[in-house]
């Protein structure tokens, strides 16, 4: 039995009720490296749940366990940039030099070895998070010299040598972490005008500040492209004793990275945007909800919210308004992609597994805790602070007639200027590539894995919710790239990430591993070509939410730019292969008997 | 605004109550739409999507879908029906149902569901996975091969014998069924008299000491499809029930396994 003062100690820091059960779990975690079986009772106890609700909510996140990890936690983005860049190596020289597989802990229990998702740093891989640092540009050599380091000090703050460019050297953040702006545009980072956003909303009614978003058109950034000024109004409207903004940043999907630049360097226009939102909706609480990759930031932003409560541009009548209070709350993820999806996001935030809510209800209507929320992303907000200072005109000059604005978009993969690139909707992808340095390309992926493969007679098309909808990453593959491989990454990604909830996403985005599998071996014949079509079909016309929706997608544009990739090498239609090696699955069996007749 | 809608499904016309999802109006209204996680009495739960229906051309699950006034919604098709026969094929290959051996073969569900829409031998790939048999309770086993995950033990156990024994743990390939408090069933409130284990579609909840209690011929399936009761009720439109895909019952377990 462990003592229960310590959850004692925690419920009084973060609260008694199911939305405090994260930061209760993740502090547990790190302190004891587990939150054991004893703990979940006592934290069910204290915070009046189910242990079996406790112990789902501890089994759903990855950087949550049940059983003890080290003292230090080394987990490697596995991501498919990541493969390209040489992960193979890194991975190889930490085994080594720590005596242990991926997957396991040292003897001495001081660190356990894993893999995790893409940590958003594709322009600086291969990468690692160790602890709560974010180590970018890994090598095997680098990798024998942070083994070594950690068994002398066992400190990953320690490992910090050269801190990176911009605010990734402010004393709260003291990261390695590089912004790679290579193209600041001129609007979300163009200069910062502190509280200009909120006066100029102030002098508005709040269905003015509603109109005037509506006005430029702006439409949700994480990529599914929703019309902002539409959700803000269905939320306000919607009748609730109490009303969220949530921000959005749990970007997670492979290959995006540019909301960890926005956060880093702007982070006052994020929460002006979500004070904005605040004073439109007639909200009073909001509620930032940070992906666990990026727990490095976080002192930074509650100083950032600190700095903005003595300034009046937080808390009880903001800027003099009587009346208009709000204030922002930093929640934490703890590895779930799914999160980023806005009602698993809603759903991590009450304390309970981030699987996706059936909708209807929207969250405009039933949102968190089972009020009205609007929930909005990272630069989507960005967006709203710089509208309400340059005006709806000026923003909806950029950019085309269904995508008013700029993107910011993160290139990474084969190219020689991986990083943020601002650029107005409607830009062609030809022209990213000549930007970033990735011409003669052999293939792009816009969106990342659950976006569009581009080829290259493809590179006029524009990103735009017209052409190209994205959320911002673009993944370059140079033509001698192996797309198989890219594929069997993403495929691997969306099985680990599947919440398991429905049946197409759970046993579809593992039957799609399946049959990926047996292409690369060479077993694959034209009825897995059909097979393997029918399950991300299905993936995307019966699963319950985005994730699964979009898990069959790899394939389905594979096979529409690249087809050659999975029909190369099939054999005749009407030709069967063997879908596995007899010899192979007899081993195991031929061993036990100690023989070699069958 | 009046508290009632109208919508059409295959082409008849249907009453519901705003608010009421399509799937309760078409049980009320005697349509057959197929389901195994949904149970009328039950919180809609959305899981299995076995009765995703076209709602104006757009797909959703009807059990959780609120009928809309004026929509029109496409159910009995070769399109959906072949949807259908990819999820029940997906939990077959899924788990590890071994219908011949099961003792409730001829009652379960989900081999029911695979008859009724012509499922003959999956053409997915067998995942086997390696799941666990909980048998540590005097009167009860969990077998979580035989789990499709559709919660209708968690909300039975929850809503209607007032005690939460079950609940999910894991995500992905790993989801599975746990019970409170503890991993084991022993440890739990669970009882051979709880309706929960009546709430199981296939046979991953079981009686001990109760298996092939009745003779072929007598089962739930034997010789009629699921979902024909639905279908005989009053008003019910032709060829709702019809089962012109379905094998003789003898041969059931023979296939789907």
């Amino acid at each position: 039995m462990t003592a229960a003062t310590e959850v004692d100690r925690l419920v009084a820091t973060h609260g008694s009720e199911p939305p405090a059960l994260m930061d209760i779990a993740r502090d547990i975690q790190a302190a004891e490296g587990c939150v054991s079986p004893e703990r979940q009772r006592q934290i069910a106890e204290r915070l009046d749940m189910r242990i079996a609700e406790v112990r789902a909510f501890v089994g759903f996140y990855s950087f949550l366990t049940e059983e003890p990890q080290g003292s230090i936690v080394i987990r490697l983005c596995d991501d498919v940039v990541d493969r390209m860049k040489g992960f193979d190596r890194v991975r190889d020289a930490f085994e080594e030099a720590l005596g242990v597989s991926v997957g396991e802990t040292t003897p001495d229990g001081a660190i356990t070895l894993t893999t995790t998702p893409c940590i958003g740093l594709s322009d600086q891989a291969p990468a690692a998070l160790i602890g709560d640092v974010p180590v970018p540009f890994l090598s095997s050599d680098r990798a024998r010299d942070i083994v070594s380091s950690l068994r002398v000090h066992a400190d990953p703050t320690r490992l910090v040598t050269r801190m990176g460019d911009g605010k990734n050297r402010h004393p709260l953040v003291r990261s390695m972490v590089r912004n790679n702006l290579e193209r600041p545009g001129t609007f979300i980072f163009g200069p910062e005008y502190r509280g200009e956003a909120i006066r100029k909303a102030l002098s508005m009614t709040p269905f003015e500040v509603i109109r005037t978003i509506k006005t430029a058109r702006l439409r949700g950034r994480g990529g599914a492209g929703f019309p902002t000024g539409m959700k803000w109004e269905f939320t306000r409207v919607a009748r609730g004793a109490r009303k969220f903004i949530v921000c959005n940043a749990d970007e997670g999907e492979p290959g995006t990275f540019k909301d960890r630049v926005i956060l880093t360097e702007l982070p006052d226009r994020v929460i002006a945007g979500m004070t904005v939102a605040g004073y439109a909706l007639g909200a009073r609480e909001g509620l930032f909800y940070l992906r666990g990759e990026y727990a490095y930031l976080r002192p930074y932003l509650e100083d950032v919210l600190e700095r903005r409560r003595a300034d009046g541009l937080l808390g009880r009548d903001i800027l003099g308004k009587r009346g208009f209070d709000f204030d922002v709350e930093i929640r934490m993820g703890a590895g779930s992609y799914l999160c980023g999806e806005e009602t698993a996001l809603l759903n991590s935030c009450e304390g309970r597994p981030g699987d996706a809510r059936d909708r209807p209800p929207f969250p405009a209507e039933s949102g968190y805790l089972g009020f009205p929320t609007s929930v909005n992303n990272v630069e989507t907000l960005c967006c709203v602070a710089k509208i309400l200072e340059h005006g709806a005109a000026t923003f909806a000059e950029l950019g085309l007639q269904q995508s008013t604005g700029t993107k910011v978009l993160s290139v990474s993969g084969d190219c020689t200027r991986p990083g943020i690139y601002e650029v107005p909707f409607g830009t062609t992808l030809e022209a990213v590539l000549e930007m970033s340095g990735g011409e003669g390309a052999g293939a792009v992926l816009v969106g990342g894995p659950s976006g569009t493969w581009v080829n290259p007679e493809g590179f006029g098309r524009r990103i735009a919710f017209e052409d190209l909808a994205t959320g911002g990453a673009i993944v370059v593959f140079g033509p001698d790239r192996d797309l198989l491989v890219a594929l069997e990454g993403y495929a691997d990604f969306f099985a680990e990430e599947s919440c398991g909830y429905c049946t197409p996403c759970r046993v579809g985005t593992q039957l799609i591993q399946r049959y990926l599998q047996r292409f690369r071996e060479g077993r694959a014949d034209q009825g897995d070509l059909d097979g393997l079509l029918r399950v991300a079909r299905t993936l995307k016309t019966t699963s319950r939410c985005g994730l699964g929706q979009t898990a069959g997608n790899p394939v389905l544009t594979t096979l529409q730019s690249f087809s050659q990739v999975l029909e190369a090498g099939l054999p005749a239609v009407g030709t069967r292969r063997a879908a596995f090696d007899l010899e192979a699955s007899v081993a195991g069996a031929r061993a036990l008997r100690g023989g070699d007749h069958v | 605004m009046s508290d009632r809608v109208t919508f059409m499904l295959d082409g008849h016309r249907i009453e519901a109550y705003r608010s009421q999802t399509i799937m309760d109006a078409a049980i009320e209204a005697g349509v057959y739409i197929p389901r195994l996680c949904h149970v009328p009495g039950l919180d809609p739960w959305g899981s299995c999507r076995v009765c995703t229906v076209k709602v104006n051309g757009r797909p959703c699950a009807a059990c959780i879908q609120p009928a809309m006034d004026g929509a029109t919604v496409e159910n009995d098709t070769d399109e959906l029906n072949a949807w259908r026969r990819e999820l029940v094929e997906m939990l077959f290959v899924g788990g590890n149902h071994f219908c011949m051996s099961c003792e409730k073969s001829g009652n379960c569900e989900l081999q029911a569901m695979a008859y009724r829409l012509g499922v003959t031998a999956p053409t997915h790939p067998y995942l086997a996975p390696e799941r666990d048999v909980d048998a540590s309770h005097p009167d009860i086993m969990l077998d979580h091969n035989r789990c499709i995950l559709c919660a209708r033990c968690v909300r039975t156990s929850r809503d209607l014998d007032g005690k939460q024994v079950f609940g999910f743990v894991y995500r992905g390939a790993e989801r599975r069924i746990a019970v409170d408090p503890g991993v084991r069933l022993k440890d739990s409130e669970a009882d051979v008299t709880d309706r929960a284990l009546d709430a199981c579609p296939v046979g991953a909840l079981l009686r001990k000491r109760q298996g092939f209690q009745v003779p072929v011929g007598g089962r739930a399936y034997d010789h009629e499809p699921i979902g024909a009761t639905d279908g005989e009720a009053e008003g019910a439109p032709d060829g709702a029930s019809d089962g012109e895909s379905l094998e003789p019952a003898a041969s059931a377990g023979r296939e789907a396994s």
